[in-house]
This record gives structure tokens, sequence and C-alpha cells, in this order.
């Protein structure tokens, strides 16, 4: 893969928290790639740091955040280089946008959705209300809302319309990436159905690039081009769609694969015994060496990324 | 505990009917300031189905569809409007307080958010002697026998570790083990469970089913399983009854309702639930636009018919149809099915 | 229990809590210590006596550490007795069955101003003969001025302003000033002054004794009032009356509003209507108005007054609040399991709505205990106290009826206020502390 085809290239971005018991490592050296127009799930359990992955992308720090570093290429250019001013203006809302983790929930019930799909498009692109409303109801279209939907209050919207109303306001600015966490886990399963279809629908039209954070793998696979797997704060497992869902490498995977139920099962899932570690206090060696079936002697020590066929994998059991 | 004579008195009972549910209708009045019309919210329209002895069914609706209503109606916390709930062969609406005490403690009721379901201010052992001291168990010594034995069956152990803990101690996990004990403590005849694993991680969500599973075998319970998740039922449940907008529009055996829907709502509900498989990136689904109508006015004739693929236009939206069988075991309320 | 000490622990991070509860603390050892020490029959009798209790004390003196600060130095009060032997006293036995008692006392006065009063006190022992008592009084400039001789009966009372020979010998100067002055520069002599009294008995056992009374301009810790009572006594007894007042006026009221609320939240329909309305009606009623016709028209004492109080005090807006909390917590999920596994109504009340709102109602109940304080010692102050106790309020409805403030007795208003304002502070210091603690639980919700 040419290196001005990456839109996105993530390398050791790091980014912990510091709490009364030490720091908690969320992100703990993380690496991976994104081409344009494709979409890239990051999959994983609660507490595995993929929502402060999502944060640490867009510099959306809390006040107790502690070490920050990394370097994050976007169409070439580390943006960690650029001061907090330049990112907000440039880079928040203007190259990557984001849908956070229940959006429908967060709209303000008392501003009317036109208005409040509007306002990034007020503030970064710097357009005047006429133009920012026309902007809304092209992105109702993209998003299935109905266009006479912009005069009403969040309440008035069911759970199914006010998430395209979120990325509708994520969408309004054109951004190239947008980053979407957890977007359907509260939702029903035609609703799930429908946003991803919108969601299909904006990458083949507009091209929009997507990662797509999310605990629930069957649904992820409806967006996916390439899957990275994320455990205790680190990518252990990153490799295209096909491959990853036919026959996964790392035993985190192949666990959680095993572990999800089909409608026209084989065989009885499995479930993976144990808990992950807790981010403040974590093993040495393979973090997920203590629930790991195929665990051997070298799994004491941390292994390294290795590549397979365009496709890495964090573990001994491939070297 | 479960002894061998229990197993066999167990399988006897086997195809008793344990629950009887008749042309049910639960309708909320909605209120109004002042005069003037005040319409229902039918949430319950006409249900009727039967549950058996050690048999697991799967409800199986989107949200407001009625299920939460129907749930609680079973549960005795709402009254019918009309219609009859058969426990046991008893009438539930013919029950003094003393007897509804007594359906109480033989019904199990499961939640969905396993952190709200538990008082935040009590610790693991007071929240399971709670229904055990209502039901008149008096005997404090029995009352920690119990305990022990429902945290055991959950998988709580050692349970010296976690009778002193607090819920917000707690994870996810445990939450809910700690609330399917508190189902199972007065041994129930059967369980409602209201999507029991939708608030849990992955990973988990097939421990505590499978640990669902397992109690309800050792146990031979009845269980009344309500989610929006289909492709959990095939592991969890013998009959499946999907609801939409107050009615039950299909029932059928797993198997027949996965291999051959015929509903067009499970049809679209089927086409909706993804299984992991990279394909689906390129495939846009082909499901009904549109969302469930108000429980307030629904559609005339057939409910589904505004959004139905295969709507039968002077046929679907005249008349709701009445329950047809097409195949031996399997309902559907459907006019395709017609003869 | 473990959360009560991790609570615990987290009020003692601030400084307004340890100040607060310091505060409580110390006026609660007061109040035990003044319950045990001056058992209630004792402070009533006290607190009622008269003269026959209190003559030792000056009227309207303010306190004896007020010294400190005046340049123009008060005399203080002191009492000596030959029984207690603070007087000296010597018998000599004479001839024939007679005798002479030596009393004598030598003060030092260094004061700018004149005692109120100053008396002896004789008792005497004899059978047929009185004893007879010659009183001599010497000043530090080396005068030596005779009081009076008399004859003394069983028990005598010797006032000193009041004896007409002393006036006569004074030329009808005030014998108070007299005897503590230059007599020709009328300036008060400063030095060691000696009272001295040669007694004669004459029969064997006869005896005297004699008890000297200097009544000066200031008393003891806390002063006296009009009636020549030790304010110590009411300050001290105070203390009890208005903690135990303001904590069951506060835990009461507390108590009962909470449980009318769930109530009347729980059953819903015309129980909640009911409760209501009566609130919002209470609300509009005159809360004092109502307490004084009680006092003046039924009965004055504390007890009703504290039962009409908390009556009065349950239906008002905090009814509400605690209201729409609960509204809000009957709406929980483990409430609606409690009712699928058959838990009674009463059940659910006390055991699952109740508990949830105690660590929220805390701060109230410690941030209310001063409004009932005040509301006591306003209650005294109109005159409508109870009749019997020594309370703080009492005090200051005695000050302001014998117009203190005109006068200038300022310590008598100021010592009862300072300990209702310290009393106040320290429970809001912890009430603020406690509103700090518990509250962020009200965001959980």
């Amino acid at each position: 893969m040419a290196q001005n085809n990456k839109l996105l290239r993530i390398e050791e971005l790091v980014l912990y928290f510091k709490t009364t018991h030490g720091p908690v490592q969320a992100v703990d050296g993380v690496n991976f790639e994104l081409d344009s127009n494709r979409a890239v799930v990051i999959l994983g359990e609660s507490g595995c740091g993929k929502s402060s992955l999502a944060k640490a992308i867009l510099r959306l720090l809390p006040r107790n955040a502690g070490q920050y570093s990394g370097r994050v290429y976007l169409d070439g250019k580390d943006i960690m280089l650029l001061n907090d001013e330049e990112f907000r203006q440039n880079i928040r809302w203007a190259a990557i946008s984001m849908v956070p983790q229940a959006a429908m929930n967060a709209l303000n019930p008392v501003i009317r959705v036109g208005e409040q799909v509007s306002e990034p498009a007020l503030v970064h692109l710097g357009v005047d209300k006429a133009e920012a409303i026309s902007l809304v109801k092209k992105m109702f279209q993209h998003v299935g809302v109905p266009e006479d939907f912009i005069g009403r209050y969040p309440f008035e919207l069911s759970g199914g319309m006010r998430q395209r109303v979120a990325i509708a306001m994520a969408l309004v600015t054109s951004p190239n990436l947008i980053i979407l966490d957890e977007p359907t886990s509260a939702l029903d399963v035609l609703t799930q159905a429908n946003i991803f279809n919108v969601l299909k629908r904006l990458k083949k039209e507009l091209g929009v690039s997507f990662i797509l954070i999310t605990h629930d793998i069957a649904t992820s696979s409806e967006l996916a081009d390439d899957v990275a797997v994320m455990y205790a704060g680190q990518i252990v497992e990153m490799s295209d769609a096909y491959r990853f869902f036919d026959k996964p490498l790392h035993p985190y995977s192949q666990k959680l694969m095993a572990s999800v139920p089909r409608l026209h099962a084989t065989a009885e899932p499995e479930f993976i015994t144990g808990r992950p570690p807790s981010l403040i206090d974590l093993p040495k060696g393979c973090r997920f060496a203590d629930r790991c079936p195929s665990r051997f002697e070298k799994c004491i020590q941390d292994p390294p990324v290795i590549e397979k066929d365009g496709r890495k994998v964090k573990c001994w059991l491939y070297a | 505990m479960v002894t061998e004579a229990k197993i066999m008195e167990n399988k006897r009972d086997a195809r008793k009917v344990l629950l009887d549910i008749n042309d049910l209708h639960v309708w909320f009045e909605l209120r109004r300031f002042g005069f003037g019309r005040a319409g229902y919210v039918k949430a319950v329209d006409g249900v009727t189905f039967v549950v058996h002895s050690g048999e697991t069914i799967a409800v199986v609706g989107e949200s407001g569809c009625g299920k939460s209503s129907l749930m609680k109606t079973i549960l005795g916390l709402y009254k019918p409007t009309s219609g009859k709930v058969v426990f046991d062969d008893k009438d539930l609406s013919e029950l003094d307080s003393k007897g509804m005490h007594w359906y109480h403690s033989h019904v199990g009721y499961v939640q969905q958010d396993p952190y709200g379901a538990l008082p935040p201010f009590m610790n693991v052992q007071k929240i399971l002697g709670e229904p055990l001291i209502v039901g008149g168990v008096k005997n404090k010594e029995e009352r920690m026998q119990r305990i022990r034995k429902s945290m055991e069956e959950v998988k709580l152990s050692p349970v010296d570790d976690f009778l002193l803990k607090y819920p917000h101690m707690l994870s996810g996990g445990q939450q809910q083990r700690v609330v399917i004990a508190r189902a199972m403590i007065m041994e129930p005849r059967f369980l409602v469970a209201d999507e029991p694993v939708s608030m849990l991680d992955a990973s988990v969500r097939v421990e505590i089913l499978k640990l669902l599973r397992g109690l309800q075998e050792s146990h031979n319970l009845s269980v009344i399983y309500i989610t929006h998740d289909l492709s959990t039922v095939s592991y969890f449940s013998e009959r499946i009854f999907v609801m939409y907008a107050g009615n039950l529009v299909e029932k059928a055996n797993v198997r027949q309702v996965i291999d051959n829907p015929l509903h067009p709502y499970t049809m679209a509900l089927l086409t909706g639930t993804s299984e992991p498989d990279a394909r689906n990136a390129e495939t846009f689904k082909q499901i009904p636009p549109g969302e469930p109508p108000s429980l307030v006015n629904p559609p005339t004739g057939c409910r589904f018919h505004p959004r139905c693929p295969k709507f039968m236009p002077g046929i679907c939206d005249v008349k709701e149809p009445p329950d047809f069988e097409p195949e031996p075991g399997h309902m559907v309320k459907c006019w395709l099915y017609d003869k | 229990m473990n959360n009560l000490k991790h609570s615990f622990r987290e009020i003692l991070r601030y400084p307004s809590a340890v100040l607060g509860l310091s505060i409580i603390f110390l006026l609660v050892v007061i109040a035990i210590y003044t319950v045990i020490k001056i058992p209630y029959n004792t402070a009533i009798n006290l607190w009622r006596g008269g003269e026959e209790v209190w003559y030792q004390n000056p009227k309207f003196a303010p306190p004896a550490w007020i010294n400190f600060f005046l340049s123009k130095k008060l005399p203080v009060s002191f009492v000596v007795d030959t029984a207690n032997h603070t007087m000296t006293k010597t018998v000599t036995p004479g001839a024939q069955g007679t005798g002479t008692v030596d009393i004598s006392y030598a003060f030092d006065f260094t004061f700018d101003d004149y005692p109120q009063e100053m008396f002896l006190y004789f008792t005497t022992k004899f059978i047929q003969k009185q004893p007879f008592v010659s009183i001599m009084w010497l000043t530090p400039d080396g005068r030596k001025i005779r009081i009076d001789d008399l004859g003394v009966s069983e028990q005598l009372t010797f006032p000193f302003s009041q004896d007409k020979r002393l006036l006569q010998r004074l030329n009808g100067a005030n014998p108070m000033q007299a005897l503590f002055e230059d007599p020709k520069t009328n300036a008060i002599v400063k030095g060691k002054y000696q009272l001295q009294i040669i007694g004669t008995t004459f029969e064997p056992g006869s005896d005297i004794d004699a008890q000297f009374v200097f009544q000066g301009q200031v008393f003891g810790l806390a002063g006296t009032d009009y009636a020549r009572r030790d304010l110590v006594l009411p300050l001290l007894w105070g203390t009890p009356v208005a903690l135990a007042f303001g904590l069951i006026a506060s835990l009461g009221t507390l108590v009962l509003t909470m449980i009318i609320a769930a109530v009347g939240t729980w059953y819903g329909g015309w129980v909640d209507e009911l409760i209501q309305r009566i609130t919002e009606i209470n609300l509009v009623l005159p809360f004092l108005s109502i307490l004084v016709m009680v006092g003046t028209f039924y009965s004055r004492s504390i007890w009703v007054i504290l039962g009409v109080t908390v009556l009065l005090s349950i239906f008002t807006g905090s009814i509400k609040s605690y209201r729409a909390i609960f509204l809000q917590v009957k709406e929980s999920m483990y409430i609606e399991a409690a009712r699928a596994y058959g838990a009674s109504d009463f059940r659910i009340i006390f055991q699952y709505l109740i508990p949830r709102m105690i660590p929220l109602l805390i701060p109230g109940l410690v941030s209310s205990v001063p409004s009932f304080v005040f509301l006591e010692a306003s209650l005294a102050v109109l005159g409508l106290g109870d009749p019997v106790l020594p309370t703080w309020g009492k005090i200051i409805n005695d000050a302001d009826a014998n117009g203190a403030l005109y006068k200038g007795y300022y310590y008598w208003i100021l010592e009862p206020a300072a300990l209702l304002m310290i009393t106040g502070f320290g429970f809001a210091m912890l009430g603020f502390a406690l509103d700090r603690v518990f509250n962020p639980r009200l965001r959980d919700m």
C-alpha cells in the first residue's frame, strides 16, 4: 500500500489518565492505518480502551489526562504537532468528526434538531444561517430523515431518528473521516439495520471513511473493510475483514468469534472465562495470557507485532 | 435442591399447561387535562398463548410493540383490561391479595439493567434475603441456607466473598447473577426474563444465557424470554412468539421460525439480524422502511400493512387477520395464508 | 455500617465540619455536665428562689472578668464566712464562762468604685445571755472607724448602709462611699482594709459565727440579674434545653415529614392530593402567630410548644421536595422488582424508599436545628417561654423587661445571644459540610 493512499496512520499513540489509584493506561501504544474511503472497525469489550482511543485521536482529553504522545498522520501530516487552537479549527469536525456513544441521548432537548445540526457548519465553515439550513437539508436527505423534521425537538423523534440526526451533525462539515462509538447498541434490530444502510450509503456516495468502535462483532461486519481488535489498551490483531471473519488469528479474536450467538448455529457459543485486566494494574508480558487456552512459556514476555500476509497479530504463536 | 425424585416428578409434569393467556388486552388510559376524548394506549391487544412446564418461549419484538406491558401483566404488576391470565389453573383476576402474594413467590423476574435492578444501599445478602422474608421464610438459618444455595447455583462463589458486597462493587455480569439468584431464590415455577443480557458485554452474554439454560434444565423452569435479538433465541428457546403493535403475529418452534419464517415482519427481523460475515459490508439490507405504529391509533386492519412489502390493498388494510396455521404448530396472523 | 464510617471520614476532611462538630461536642458536654451537676429539681428551685437563695449576690452586676477591659476597675463581690474558715476567728475563753471571739478579715481594695452593699450575718449560740459584738473598720491610711456595737440574737442581719448609728457617725454620708474614701479629698483610698469584730460571749459554750458579704459591682463568670441570680445557672441550663428542643423538633419533623411524603407518593390518588392540599394551606398559615395563640390561651409548657411546632413544621415545603425525589425513586427498577416478588406497600415504603432518602436528608436535619433553637428562644423573648425553665430566651426576656439595654446592662443580653449564635454557627457549619459530602449522591439518581 502506497504511502499517499493512507488517510490515517497512527503510530504509538498513548493516552493515560491520572487517578488516585495510579495511571490508567487506556491507550497503550496503538498502531494502525486506514485507507481512504474504507471503514475500520475497532472491536473490543468494555474496559479495553476503545472509547479512549477515539478521544485520543480527536484530542478530546479530560482534565485528568496524563501521558499523551504518539504520531497521528492525517493525509501525511502529523496532527499531534498542531497546537490546540489549530487542532480545533482545522481538524476537529473539519477533517475528523465523531458520533459519540449514546449521541441520540446527548441532543440538547430545548433546541430544535435543525438548529443543532447546523451548529458545526456555522462554526467551522463560516457559512450564514440560510446556507447552513440548506446544508442540513442535504444531510437529512443523506441519512434518511424527512425534511420537515428540521423544526422538531429531539423528544419528538424516535431513537433511530435521533441517531440519524447525530450522524447528520457529524456529516454536515463534510469531514473525510467519521468516528462512530457504539452507534447502534441501544437500538432495535430493524433500526440498527437501517442505520447501517445509511452508513454504507454514505461510504459509497460521499466517499467518507469510518472508524467504527463497537463490541458487537455481528453488526461490525456490516461496515467493516478492516478490523482491529483491541484488548487491554493495545491492538492485538489487525486484518482485512474477509480474512478476519473467516479465520481470526489471535486467540482472543478466536474466542470472541466463538462467543457470537448465531441464527443458524452449528455449535454452542463459548464464553471466555475470567475478566479483562484492569487498565491500572496491567500484567507483565502478554496481557491475554491468563485467559488464553494456547499460552506457553514465551507468553511471560510481551509479544511483538508479527506481520503475516498483510495481517498483523500480536502473539507469540505466530513468531 | 434438585433430587432424583424431583427430576422424575418434573418429567411427569413436563407437558402440563402452566400459564394460559387468553385474549389478553391491556389498555392504558391516556389522561388529558380537562374534558375531551382521552384515548387508550393499547399496549397488549388480543394476545393468546400457552406456556407449558419446563418450556422456554421467546417473545421477540422491537421497542413499542407492547412486550414490556405483556410481561408486567404476567408478573402481576398490571391488571388486564380484559382477557384472562391463568396460572396453574388459577385465574389471576380472581385472586385476593393473599393469592397474589402466593403468585408472586412462584414467578421470578430477571430485569434488563442489572445495576438498576439492585437496591444500591443493600448488600448481596440483604438483597437475596428480601424475597425470602416477603415470602414468609421466618427462620434466619433457613434463609442463609437458601441464600448460599442460590449463590452457588449462579456460580457466585466463594459465597462469603460476595455476601457483604454492594452492587457497585460488582461487575455487570456479577450483578446480573445476583438478579438471577434473587429471581430463583423462592424456587419459582417460571421466570420472566426481560432482555437479560442486552446490557452486558458480548462475551458475558453467552455465559449468562448458558447459566439461565442450566437453571432451566435443573429446575424444570418455564422461562419467558423477552428479547429483540433473534440470534440468541436458538440457544435458549423452544418456541418463538413474534410481537408487533400489541399482537402476536407469529407463533412457532424456533427452527420453524428461523428456517421458514412466514410473517413478513418476522422475515424482516431475520434479514435485519446480522451474522459475522464480511460480505455484509457489500450489500444493503432489504428491510421495510418506517417505524412501528403508535399504540394509541394503530393502523386499520393488519397493523403491519403500511410497511409490508407484500401488502394487498383492499384486504390487509380492511380487516385484522386471524390466526392461520399453514403448518402444524406454526401460527401466523397474515392474510397471505388465507386459503 | 461501612458506609457510615466512610462518610464520617469524608466529613472530617472539611475544616468547617471539624469546627462545627467541635462546637456541638462542647455544647453536648456542657449540657450533660449541667444536667448531672445541677439536676432539674435543684435548678428549678434555684431559679425560682428569692432573696434567701441569692442574697449574697449584687443586683445587675456584670461578670467579674469585665474588669480586664475596664480602666476604672469595679469592685468584685466576695463572701467570707467563719463557718468555712475563710474569715479568721479566735476564741479566747475568759473568766466565769465568758469568752472573747475575735473575728477579722483583711482584704485588698484596689478598685475605682464603691461596692453596692456590705452585710454581716451573725449566727450565735447561747442560752440566756446574747453575745455582744463590736465592729471596727480599719482603712489603709490608718483610720479606724467604729461601725457599731450591738447585741446579737441567734440570727442577725447587719446591713452596713442601713445601720442608723453608722449613718449618724458618718454624718449622713453613704457608708459604702464613706468607708472607702478619704474624708478630706473624697477620693477612694486603695489598699488593705480590715474588718474587725470583737465579740464577747457570756456563757460557756456560747459562740458567734459571722458571714461577711461584700456585694461589689461585678460578680462571677456571668454576672447577675435583677433578682440577684447568678446568670451562670440559666446559661448552663439553657444548653440542654436548647439542644433537646432543637434536636427533637428537627428529628421529629424530619421523620414524620419523610413518612408522610413517602406514603403520599406511593399510594398516589386522593391520599397524595389530600396531603398536598393540607401542605398548601399550612404554608399560608402564620406559624409564629399560631404558637403565640397556643401559648397564650392553652399552655406554655415546653412540651406542648414542641409538639405544636413539630406538627406545624411537617406540612411545609419539604414535603414537596421530598415528594419530588420519591417520585423519581419510585420508578426505579429495584422497586419494580420488589413489587414483582410481592413486597407489601409498607415494606417498600420503609425498607426501599426511605433508606434511599436518608443520606440526602441528613444535611437538612442538621441545618434545621438552629432554627428550632432560635424559635424556642424567640418564644421566650415574647414572654411565651416555659414559665418554669431557665433558658437563654428567658434571660433575654428578663433583660428586656428590665430595660437592660437602656440601663447599659449589655452583658445580660449579650451572653445568651452569644450562646445562641455559637450553637447556630456550630450546626450550620456541620450542615454545610454534610451537604457537600452527601450531595453527590443526588446526582447519581
